[in-house]
């Protein structure tokens, strides 16, 4: 029996848990797997990318598989994923493979079969010229971007995820298809301080952010939200118990203390903290999550903020661009882009990206201290002639 | 010998769309371009519209031909807001607009009996736009490493046009399907068709086990130490219960990552990571060495064949680049000290004809992992360095019960283990799990000499007498 198009299915209201099926998981992989991949499970050798997006895969049985990896949208709609069934019927048996970074890879048992699965992937757009399947994402070069909600979906968001990323991957694209970087390059977003995506160890990361404290609903907060709650919600102690004029129980806010995390939006409605103006972009780099060569690494603050120029995010783009030709240009083979920025000293990675340096990329936060250079090690740059004038040391 | 084949834990539904299938052929023909270039939704969107521009994919123009299918489908061939997608859009806009989400914050809704899988969502303009009215995802498992039959995307496809937005993300964060935007109404029926005709369960939100997500593994990846899919599997079935009904503290997540590339993340994304380690010897194949040196062969698979870096030099790129120094390239024989190698991968990736992991295969588990909030973010620290892992996995399932128990005993309400073992320390967090300490759990020993002795370490204990003592020091 199919899937029913009655409005309840088979679930029956009236006697809710008859035939109720709970607690079964997720399908069982295995009759996912094309029969070339159970074959040689866990079996193979070595691959090679044979081109940007294309990968082959080389088992000890002989057998090869070919992947071609094209660009995902997160967010699709059910007509978009009858298209990848489309291709997954025509070309690959029916099978397709989507990536920890929303790509979707096809594959196929064959060297005949990777060409005409290429051109059709290549030649599928949209009504208005977008291409519905290009391939990339493999290599020394910049592969999807991981995202969000935004506005699409959550109640928290500074910034929207889906339209950030589609701008960026248009400005990147040919890091996508090509690969041409000294090493891998990781772009991630988020569109609030709770990164849903975790995108805190990325070679570049884009966040929202809040930059106003919460306007506190004087009227409705007691009713809305349990105030002991609240003020424990806030990591830097910044609410204590209140009394409105009219004898409400409510919570004051030391605004100086507020570092816009939202977590008290997250707790309670009745303190939200979005606004036009104050919301925008803070762009971390330099940070990495494999082991290879040095450990993983956090990624550091670089421009405190950038505001939200919906729909294309004209000066995001452009920082992010910059960024990546900078690097591009100076790092050595296999370097990542925090292991470049160590090596050169971040003093040279400010002067050769032409970021200003402010007040808000030193860590006052906890634990800031082991941020502070505790030696005289390092590099003469402007900003570095600019203290000294300042100090009267030099002219 | 194959490691693995089809054994689910539940009975498994037969995948057949023509079975399946809820729509007509004539239903599923999509709108031709000529119709879309001309459609126009029933809001203005131009900063949206300008998003359908570029090579890049664009969800915008994949949305508008969600929409206009809608337009055309019979009044019952959708069971939610026609206008869904169209509203959905035209919020979005306005949210550009005003420079702000109009999400509310979700309330109480999910399917009886489970703790998590739906996340609530409520527009607050449902005047304007009452197909958002509701909009509440809803979390499906996704199958370990992600590979999928067509028969079920397909599937899928139908019952969520027919039951919600038609909108998915492919995949969530955490790594789940997402369903996105239904009302209230029809996540009970979802969660039943799901299970009843996709064998497929809906979970993984709140202070719960989330749904564990692991890399490609042994499927395509030579570098796969263990059998990610595998453990996965077998872990989301034994903690079915923790993953549907909240009893943790916090959210609590596994991730699986083959090998120290670590292609999920594990390291910054789960409160346990389970990274792939040998304990043997690289093995190394000295003819497909020198073929690199040779040129017969590109470094990394072609990894980097977009741009002339030069001839290979096995010293530049390899045996220098060793983070541990223990390699050397002499006479054409490449050597690894193993005693100092620690697992980096890159001579791996670099030469992957040449030089592969070792034989003696398991996996290392670090905890506690963590985004920013609220005590900042936090990556995984090694708890056990090395660990067999084999079908049924008893051994693994004892460590991760030993920590979880101790987290669910000490934990604070909402705190992650993360920040948990930041608050009591390291060391009293690997007593508790009963194991010993060793160097590898940090970088370097303390700086600060403020040591937490406790009465039992010191011969005598803490009580002593002043009367004694003032026999031999005057007041
Ligand atoms: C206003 C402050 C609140 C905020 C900001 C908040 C935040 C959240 C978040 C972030 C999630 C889901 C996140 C995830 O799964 O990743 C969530 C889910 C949920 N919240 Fe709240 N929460 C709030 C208050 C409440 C209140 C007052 C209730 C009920 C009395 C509630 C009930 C729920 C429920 C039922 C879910 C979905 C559970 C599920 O099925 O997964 N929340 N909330
Ligand atoms: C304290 C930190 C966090 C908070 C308060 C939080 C809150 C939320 C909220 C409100 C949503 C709902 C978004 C929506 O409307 O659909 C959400 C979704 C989600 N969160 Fe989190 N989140 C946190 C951290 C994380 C982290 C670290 C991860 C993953 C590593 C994660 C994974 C997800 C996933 C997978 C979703 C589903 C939607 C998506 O994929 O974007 N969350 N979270
Ligand atoms: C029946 C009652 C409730 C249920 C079933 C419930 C369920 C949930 C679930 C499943 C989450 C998701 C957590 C996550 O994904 O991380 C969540 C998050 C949350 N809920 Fe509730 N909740 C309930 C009541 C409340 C109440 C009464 C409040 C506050 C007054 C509240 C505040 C929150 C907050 C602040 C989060 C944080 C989300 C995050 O940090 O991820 N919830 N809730
Ligand atoms: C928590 C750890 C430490 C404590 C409690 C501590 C305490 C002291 C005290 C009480 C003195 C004065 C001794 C005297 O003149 O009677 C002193 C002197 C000194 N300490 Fe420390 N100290 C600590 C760590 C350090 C460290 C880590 C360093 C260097 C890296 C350091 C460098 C010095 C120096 C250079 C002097 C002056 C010695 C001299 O002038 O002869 N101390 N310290
Ligand atoms: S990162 Fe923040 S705004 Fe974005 S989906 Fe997660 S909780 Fe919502
Ligand atoms: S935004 Fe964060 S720091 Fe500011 S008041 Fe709220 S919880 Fe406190
Ligand atoms: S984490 Fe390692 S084993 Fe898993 S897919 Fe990545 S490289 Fe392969
Ligand atoms: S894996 Fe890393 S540490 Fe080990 S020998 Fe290779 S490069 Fe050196």
């Amino acid at each position: 029996m199919g899937l029913s198009s009655t409005r309840f299915g088979a679930f029956d209201p009236e006697n809710p848990t008859k035939d109720r099926i709970t607690d079964i998981g997720p399908r069982h992989f295995w009759d996912f797997f094309p029969p070339i991949i159970q074959r040689n499970y866990g079996k193979w050798l070595y691959h090679e990318v044979l081109e940007p997006g294309v990968l082959v895969h080389v088992s000890e049985t002989g057998e090869k598989v070919y992947t071609v990896r094209a660009g995902g949208m997160r967010i699709l709609s059910s007509a978009f994923m009858r298209d990848i069934c489309d291709v997954a019927d025509r070309h690959c048996d029916g099978y397709v493979r989507f990536t920890t970074r929303n790509n979707i890879e096809f594959l196929v048992d064959s060297y005949e079969k990777l060409e005409p699965l290429k051109k059709e992937l290549e030649s599928s757009k949209f009504f208005s010229g977008s291409l519905k399947f290009p391939i990339g994402g493999t290599g020394a070069g910049i592969t999807n971007i991981v995202h969000t909600q935004g506005y699409i979906h959550c109640h928290t968001p500074a910034t929207d995820a889906s339209s950030m990323v589609k701008a960026l991957m248009d400005d990147l694209f040919e890091y996508f298809q090509s690969m041409t970087l000294p090493a891998k390059l990781r772009v991630s977003m988020a569109c609030c301080l709770n990164m849903c995506g975790a995108v805190h160890c990325s070679d570049v990361a884009l966040l929202g952010y809040h930059r106003k404290p919460p306007i506190i609903d004087h009227e409705f907060l007691a009713k809305m939200c349990e105030i002991p709650t609240v003020i424990a919600s806030c990591p830097v102690a910044a609410f204590s118990p209140a009394t409105t004029p009219e004898g409400k129980k409510t919570v004051k806010l030391k605004v100086e203390r507020c570092m816009f995390c939202g977590n008290c939006y997250t707790m309670c409605a009745a303190l939200p903290l979005s606004d036009k103006e104050g919301d925008g972009i803070v762009v971390l780099a330099g940070g990495k999550l494999s082991n290879r060569i040095s450990p993983p690494k956090f990624s550091k603050v670089i421009v405190p903020f950038l505001p939200n120029n919906f729909p294309r995010f004209p000066e995001t783009c452009e920082v992010v661009k910059r960024i990546v030709e900078v690097y591009a240009a100076n790092a050595n083979k296999y370097e990542r882009l925090g292991d470049w920025a160590e090596r050169i000293g971040w003093e040279k990675f400010f002067e050769k990206c032409e970021l200003p340096f402010t007040e808000h990329l030193i860590d006052d936060y906890r634990l800031q201290y082991d941020s502070y250079r505790t030696s005289t090690q390092f590099k003469y740059t402007d900003a570095a002639w600019a203290v000294s004038k300042a100090a009267g040391g030099i002219e | 010998m194959i490691a693995m084949s089809f054994e689910p834990k539940v009975p498994q539904k037969d995948l057949d769309y023509q079975e399946l299938r809820i729509y007509t052929d004539e239903e599923l023909q999509n709108p031709s371009d000529e119709e879309l270039k001309s459609f126009k939704i029933k809001y203005d969107i131009p900063m949206l519209e300008d998003l359908e521009s570029g090579p890049w994919p664009s969800f915008v123009a994949d949305l508008k031909v969600e929409a206009l299918r809608r337009r055309k489908m019979a009044d019952d061939r959708l069971l939610i807001n026609r206008d869904v997608v169209e509203d959905l859009l035209g919020q979005l806009e306005v949210s550009f607009e005003d420079g702000e989400t109009h999400w509310k914050h979700g309330g109480i809704v999910g399917v009886n009996g489970y703790g998590g899988g739906v996340i609530g969502r409520y527009s607050d303009l449902p005047a304007k736009f009452p197909g958002v009215a509701h909009f509440h995802t809803v979390r499906l498992n996704q199958p370990s490493s992600k590979f999928y039959k067509s028969a079920f995307l397909r599937g899928l496809a139908d019952m969520w046009e027919l039951r919600g937005s038609g909108i998915f993300n492919m995949h969530g964060s955490t790594g789940d399907i997402i369903l996105l935007g239904t009302f209230t109404e029809q996540l009970e029926p979802i969660f039943q068709e799901s299970a009843h005709h996709l064998s497929n369960d809906i979970g993984g939100s709140g202070s719960n086990l989330r749904t564990p997500e692991c890399c490609i593994g042994k499927a395509r990846c030579q570098y796969a130490l263990y059998d990610t899919q595998a453990l996965c599997y077998e872990l989301t079935m034994h903690y079915q219960d923790e993953l549907h009904r909240p009893m943790f503290p916090y959210k609590f997540k596994f991730k699986f990552d083959g090998c120290p590339n670590g292609c999920v993340a594990s390291i910054a994304r789960s409160d346990l990571s389970f990274i792939g380690a040998w304990r043997d010897n690289i093995r190394i194949d000295q003819d497909a060495v020198k073929g690199y040196v040779a040129g017969d062969f590109a470094p990394g698979g072609g990894s980097h064949s977009g741009r002339d870096w030069g001839k290979f030099d096995i010293f530049k790129e390899v045996v220098d680049r060793c983070p541990s120094d223990c390699m050397t390239y002499e006479d054409g024989v490449l050597t690894v000290d193993d005693a100092n190698c620690v697992r980096c991968m890159h001579c791996i990736n670099t030469m992957p004809r040449a030089v592969r992991p070792g034989a003696d295969t398991g996996l290392s588990i670090l905890c506690g992992a963590k985004a920013p909030i609220l005590e900042g973010a936090q990556m995984s620290t090694l708890v056990v360095p090395f660990m067999k892992a084999e079908a049924p996995y008893d051994n693994i399932k004892d460590a991760i019960d030993r920590i979880q128990e101790y987290w669910i005993e000490e934990g604070k309400n909402r705190e992650r283990i993360g920040e948990m073992i930041q608050r009591i320390g390291l060391p009293k967090f690997l007593e508790a799990c009963g194991l010993p300490v060793m160097p590898q759990h940090v970088w370097r020993p303390r700086e600060n000499p403020y040591i937490f002795w406790k009465a039992e370490d010191v011969p005598g204990g803490f009580e002593r007498d002043i009367d004694d003592y003032r026999k031999r020091h005057a007041r």
